[in-house]
């Protein structure tokens, strides 16, 4: 039983792990490398960034279009959004109540809509200073990324609505609980590519 | 996007000029005649094949069957039958653009029949066609329906998933098919290289086909790559350590592995082609710091391994193969395990000698040449470990081994010139010519294709429980041999004389006598095609004297010849124990197979899923409305796409139990077939005699 709990210590799926346990484990291992295969793909599109920052075609670069306060308040939104999802998967793991983990979500959720509402504005305010994508090949470049991640945060916001609408129909079943465990994944992993976005993107740009 | 493209009339860029004869009614010159009857003609063949498909599913009342049998269900063996069927139709069809190829280049001096337009589209299809709508779903119909038995599992870790990706799959394939009907494929080849394909040079929908069935596709096989490696690393039966798996589900679990980490380039490259085109983007183009090379790289960072996902399971069948038909444990399984990892991480480090001549210094190319040469290290260590499982085994000739042997053969010449190829300086002076065409073919078709067929002679067995006619086979099989040299062999020749590849006229004399020889070769392989044809004909009216219910006709090796055949759906009623390599052989000679468990548990499987169809209609709804520019239908497919996992999230009641009453009686009535079964002696095996029990022979007797 001991050696059970070290093999899982996220989990809580019921008082006798056993067989719950082995299909959380082949579930979240796949969702672990399906992330691997998602990470290759940002890896892509940073590699076509990188590779285009300069061909602005004599149309704006990063000095006149990105808005660091904005992007600044962004990451902290998404940050601190990480670390609200943290503290549901910790009210998932010592079995608070049901309400308290649906209170953490709705504040990730809030912070999450929160960072997209803020990118939004960012990417509409660069198409307002002549920065479309459509102007040079690192607006392409640039707006294949941010708004890849964005896109990923999207889904991840369906994603939590769902399984907020699975728990009100079902009550914490064993397919929330990994539902929960899988989005928490996903999230942290955005987190990482934001993190890996505000440096390479925005730092490096304005420097 | 403005407003206005949005609210454009309901059908989007379709119209008369969509069809394929439209040109030859409106301007009847001779060229045009020639050319719409030739694609009419095609166009026929689909709708007429789906029309009789669907007259006979409803003669015969089976589209019930269909759907709950077939189409709906979870499990693996049938998810890998669907696969192989898909991968057989589009053989035919590629093949029978290969012909025409051939025809055109052998009448190609001062002109040929066919327009230039029409040739590049028949090359792109083919090669499109040949690479991700024949090799894949083929490699990939085989591991799904033999690994998950070989490593002792009832299904794969995710079989709903695995249905998703079916359907994806399939969706782009009738997107390719569809492109015969409506409108016209992609001119850009199977690369489809910008700025050529973007839209100020391509404008028509040609690329847009290519894109989508690319992106469809590209999104199954990551979805099965991340679908078989989970299986091969979680759901092994109790015992068996890697070291102790079949050969097949290494190389099974390389190419998925594979999968998972190329596939996403392809992803990225088919993505910003789609940009560039529909959004103004200017990834590729020439203006506004667009540079096509970010395409090259990204594409080939996907493409070569591309390749090794192809040749890997291949490599794998080849092992069973020769191990099976030559009464021998595989020689050297550590080296061969090791060959087929190094080759896997290798697959990686030579993208970039696909364009030696695109502009880079000397030391990148040479050190991308030679890595590229390194692969021959561990691809050779292969073909000697396969020589050694030959030697001194009793091999038995049988049509899977004639294609093995004729493998060895043939790739090793592909091999070597592969091998002239990985040095830049060579290359520039072969490059783009049909030498390169010979190379390519040369490790596709005797690597990639005879591997499948072979497995596909194997394997037929097992999972429906007939054998195949072994004459039909045999024939067959020599006429893709010669078939094959015929019709390749001669462009080496022609491609060190000068003629570039994707050639639809030429002006050089000293070509025909060549390309005559290969059109013979071109007619051969479809000789080779009909044989096979015939060949399955004739098997399915024997198939109540080749029945094989006892499972294990050819005296296999693995797992999956230790249950009945065709198996039942949880594959075996009591999960084998494993402790060592070749696990059934290993039963067989401690008298351990066949044996009758004390007692029987409940088998928990997955219920059947809409899921899988479901995404197939909409992925496809979704790929022809973004072709044809029908944005309600994207929009439409786009939330039904939404709304479908959403809906799949809220099922619950997802598994089924078999009960422990049914199971005991399916497994005692295989084990009394398996009793009453002649044990067949190996020189008798193509018989009717045999039906799927092996006999046994004393250690230390010659069989």
């Amino acid at each position: 039983m001991r050696r059970e709990v070290i093999r899982h210590p996220g989990l809580n799926l019921g008082p006798a792990h056993g067989e719950a346990n082995e299909a959380a484990q082949t579930m979240l291992f796949g969702f672990w490398v399906f992330l691997m295969s998602d990470a290759i793909l940002f890896g892509m599109v940073f590699a076509s960034y990188v590779t285009s920052v300069h061909a602005t075609a004599g149309g704006p670069g990063p000095h006149d279009l990105y808005d660091i306060k904005s992007v600044f308040i962004e990451t902290l939104l998404l940050l601190t959004s990480s670390f609200t999802f943290g503290l549901a998967s910790l009210t998932l793991k010592y079995k608070h109540s049901q309400s308290r983990l649906i209170a953490w979500l709705a504040v990730t959720l809030l912070l999450g809509i929160g960072f997209l509402g803020f990118e939004v504005h960012d990417l509409l305010s660069m198409i307002a200073k002549g920065g479309a994508p459509s102007r040079s090949g690192f607006l392409s470049a640039f707006f294949d990324l941010v708004p890849l991640h964005g896109l990923h945060v999207t889904a991840g916001c369906i994603w939590l609505i769902c399984l907020v609408g699975q728990m009100a129909r079902y009550g914490l079943d064993t397919k929330v609980k990994l539902g929960i465990l899988r989005l928490a994944l996903f999230w942290h992993f955005l987190d990482i590519v934001w993190i890996a976005i505000f440096s390479v993107v925005y730092l490096a740009g304005l420097t | 996007m403005s407003l206005a493209t949005i609210f454009q009339p309901a059908l989007g860029r379709l119209g008369l000029d969509s069809l394929p004869f439209w040109a030859m009614v409106q301007h009847p010159t001779e060229a045009n005649v020639i050319n719409g009857c030739i694609a009419t003609g095609a166009a026929s063949i689909v709708v007429i094949g789906l029309i009789v498909t669907v007259a006979l599913i409803t003669k015969y009342h089976k589209w019930g069957v269909l759907w709950s049998e077939w189409l709906t269900s979870p499990d693996h063996k049938k998810i890998g039958i669907m696969y192989v069927v898909i991968a057989l139709v589009m053989l035919a069809r590629a093949l029978m653009e290969a012909w025409l190829m051939r025809a055109q280049q052998a009448f190609g001096l001062g002109g040929g029949f066919l327009s230039p337009d029409h040739f590049a589209q028949l090359f792109s299809t083919h090669g499109t066609i040949m690479i991700f709508f024949m090799a894949m779903p083929f490699l990939t119909g085989l591991i799904n329906y033999v690994m998950p038995q070989q490593i002792g599992a009832r299904d794969v870790s995710f079989p709903v998933l695995n249905s998703i990706s079916l359907g994806l799959t399939a969706a782009g394939a009738a997107l390719v098919m569809i492109s015969l009907v409506i409108g016209t494929f992609s001119t850009g080849g199977w690369f489809g290289y910008p700025p050529y394909t973007e839209a100020n040079f391509s404008p028509g929908v040609g690329p847009d086909y290519w894109i989508w069935a690319l992106s469809l596709a590209g999104l199954g096989s990551t979805l099965t790559g991340i679908n078989f490696a989970v299986t091969i690393y979680k759901e092994r039966a109790p015992g068996m350590k890697l070291l102790h798996m079949p050969l097949f589900t290494w190389t099974a679990l390389c190419t998925s592995i594979l999968m998972i980490f190329a596939m996403p380039p392809l992803t990225v490259a088919t993505a910003q082609l789609a940009l560039d085109r529909y959004l103004g983007f200017h990834f590729f183009t020439n203006a506004l710091g667009g540079n096509m090379m970010h395409f090259a790289n990204l594409f080939w960072l996907f493409g070569h391994p591309e390749v090794y996902i192809l040749i890997l399971p291949a490599f794998g069948v080849y092992s069973e193969v020769i191990s099976t038909f030559s009464t021998k444990a595989l020689f050297g399984y550590r080296s061969m395990v090791m060959a087929t990892m190094a080759i896997a991480i290798l697959s990686f480090t030579v993208w970039l000698h696909h364009f030696f001549t695109m502009g880079q210094s000397a030391n990148i190319n040479a050190a991308f040449g030679i890595a590229s040469m390194l692969i021959g290290i561990p691809t050779g260590v292969k073909i000697y470990d396969w020589m050694w499982t030959m030697f001194r085994g009793r091999v038995r000739f049988t049509v899977p081994m004639v294609y093995s042997i004729a493998f060895i053969f043939l790739f090793v010449l592909g091999g070597m010139s592969g091998i002239l190829l990985a040095n830049p300086s060579i290359d520039y002076q072969v490059h783009n010519t049909v030498f390169l065409v010979a190379h390519f073919h040369n490790v596709a078709v005797p690597g990639v294709l005879f591997g499948m067929l072979a497995g596909y002679h194997f394997w037929f067995p097992k999972a429906f429980g007939f054998r195949l006619n072994e004459r039909w086979g045999l024939i067959s099989a020599w006429c893709w041999i010669f078939g094959f040299m015929l019709a390749f062999f001669p462009l080496y020749a022609l491609g060190i004389m000068g003629l570039p590849r994707r050639t639809v006229a030429y002006s050089q004399p000293s070509y025909v006598p060549l390309e005559i020889v290969a059109f013979i070769g071109a007619f051969l392989i479809i000789a080779a095609l009909t044989a096979l044809v015939i060949q399955l004909w004739v098997s399915v009216k024997h198939r109540n004297e080749n029945r094989v219910f006892a499972g294990d006709p050819w005296d296999g090796r693995s797992l999956e010849w230790a249950n009945s055949a065709p198996p039942p759906e949880y594959n075996f009623a009591v999960i084998p124990v494993v402790n060592g390599r070749d696990a059934f052989t290993m039963a067989k000679e401690n008298g351990t197979a066949y044996r009758q468990p004390d007692r029987y548990v409940d088998i928990k499987m997955s219920k059947n899923s809409a899921l899988g169809p479901v995404v197939a209609a909409i992925g496809f709804a979704l790929a022809f409305g973004l072709v044809w520019h029908i944005w309600w239908l994207v929009i439409l497919c786009f939330f039904a796409a939404v709304a479908a996992m959403i809906v799949r999230g809220f099922a619950r009641d997802t598994t089924k139990i078999v009960s422990a009453q049914e199971v005991r009686q399916e497994h005692r009535r295989w084990l009394d077939a398996v009793a009453d079964a002649n044990a067949v002696s190996h020189a008798d095996e193509t018989k009717s005699v045999n039906q799927g029990r092996a006999a046994q022979v004393p250690a230390g007797a010659v069989p």
